[in-house]
């Protein structure tokens, strides 16, 4: 379990207790956390979970990115460096404390 | 006008199933998509990635899946209507009028929305300079490529697209590639080819950078790039391309009066029906209790929902249930001679 806070654009904070196992996407779908869209379910074929890390310290701590996950990152709205597609970050234990921001819009 | 049965809006794997379904019961369909192609999500997002369950099929790509429906279909000789998008509904006397972009028209009784999570778009640039060029010089795909002659074209993305059309434009314009990151996801080869052109200085290739500002004063002049540690540049352009991908819109199916959760349509779990009469909802862009966006739960939706236009399409007859094994009269429909 892992408690994850995600920021909307609009800066309104949401905070969610998250089973391990579940994605960060999953974590804010059932808990009706607007601003992630995954339109495709979690297959990492749309870029509509599209999430920034801030945290430096955090951003490192990540497990490291999959083949696929920038490229499907250049198709999302705003990419940045610190960009993750939150489908792709897998809840443990570890990520208790994780802060994601969302971007303006993910379609 | 084109008087038919049901209208399917979506060529994915559950439209096309449900196609099946209604050829099968003896009803007349026509099917419109906004892809060029037929398969939807299958053939766009995931043509060469194998599917593990499909029931009695261990493993098939998108690609192969889309080719044995359509193949499944054949026999029913029903039209499809690519690269054309249904934008107006309207109903008479207890038939749908059915408007396309393309300005086609149908009459029917009932239509069947088997659209996923919509139709593909092209996605933009998230500048709002660029809306004000958008169609005239700030362009998301080529139509005819001779307006670019001897022009400075600045091209955005990764992919393909980006990586062909630079390689493409670069015999008679001045190009720019813009990307943001070091690596490419288009073919290898396209890689090779830009970095050479780089090298000799026939493309100006930019990484780690991405579109901050168009400029221009009546017509586009430039193109602002930003780095992520803050750097800015300038580039002349008279055309800006982007090659970001294909996004999925609602579009106008949330403008028809349907009851939408989200982005998807509660339907009645008995025959798919939304709250209007008539039009049908299955596959991924259908919600109800104990919903799974799979592909084997959207063949289900679309074999009720087949039975469910059936009532509408013809009210005089009751429907009978029939087995394709046993049935004489499907088999004729099959065109199966024994």
């Amino acid at each position: 379990m892992a408690k994850i806070k995600y920021i909307e654009f609009n800066g309104t904070e949401h905070e969610a207790d998250v089973a391990n196992g579940l994605s960060v996407m999953e974590g804010a779908i059932q808990n009706d956390i607007p601003g992630i869209d995954a339109d495709c379910g979690g297959g990492m074929s749309c870029a509509t979970c599209h999430v920034y890390i801030n945290d430096d310290e955090w951003f490192k701590k990540l497990p490291e990115k999959e083949m696929g996950e920038d490229d499907m990152l250049d198709q999302a709205f705003e990419p940045k460096s610190n960009s993750r597609l939150s489908c792709q970050l897998i809840v443990s234990d570890d990520l208790d404390g994780l802060t994601v921001h969302m971007p303006e819009k993910q379609v | 006008m084109i008087k038919t049965d049901v209208v399917i809006i979506g060529a994915g794997p559950t439209g096309l199933f449900c196609a099946h379904q209604l050829g099968i019961i003896g009803l007349k369909c026509e099917i419109v998509d906004n892809l060029d192609k037929i398969g939807g999500q299958c053939i766009e997002l995931y043509p060469d990635k194998p599917i593990y369950d499909i029931p009695a099929v261990p493993k098939c790509t998108g690609e192969e899946l889309t080719n044995n429906l359509i193949e499944q279909i054949k026999p029913f000789n029903f039209n499809f209507h690519l690269s054309d998008k249904v934008q107006e509904l309207k109903n008479e006397n207890n038939k749908w009028l059915v408007k396309t972009l393309n300005g086609k028209e149908f009459e029917t009784p009932s239509i069947v929305i088997a659209g996923g999570v919509g139709s593909f778009e092209p996605r933009k640039f998230p500048t709002k300079s660029a809306e004000k060029y958008d169609g005239k010089s700030v362009l998301y795909s080529i139509k005819d490529k001779t307006i670019f002659k001897d022009k400075s074209v600045a091209i955005f993305g990764g992919g393909d697209s980006a990586l062909d059309w630079a390689l493409e434009l670069s015999n008679s314009s001045k190009v720019t590639l813009i990307h943001r990151r070091d690596e490419f996801r288009g073919a290898p080869a396209s890689v090779q080819k830009i970095k050479e052109l780089s090298d000799n200085k026939t493309i100006n290739l930019i990484t780690k950078y991405s579109i901050k500002d168009v400029k221009g004063n009546g017509s586009l002049e430039s193109v602002e790039i930003k780095s992520d540690t803050g750097d800015i540049k300038v580039i002349k352009a008279d055309y800006v391309l982007g090659f970001f991908g294909l996004i999925m819109q609602l579009g106008p199916i949330a403008e028809w009066g349907l009851n939408l959760d989200k982005k998807t349509i509660p339907v009645n779990t008995e025959n798919f029906e939304t709250n209007k009469k008539g039009i049908f909802a299955i596959g991924d862009i259908c919600t109800y209790p104990g919903k799974l966006k799979l592909i084997l739960s959207g063949f289900h939706e679309g074999a009720l929902a087949a039975r469910g236009c059936f009532k509408y399409a013809r009210p005089d007859e009751k429907y009978r249930f029939e087995f394709t094994t046993a049935s004489s009269t499907i088999k004729d429909r099959l065109g199966v001679k024994e």
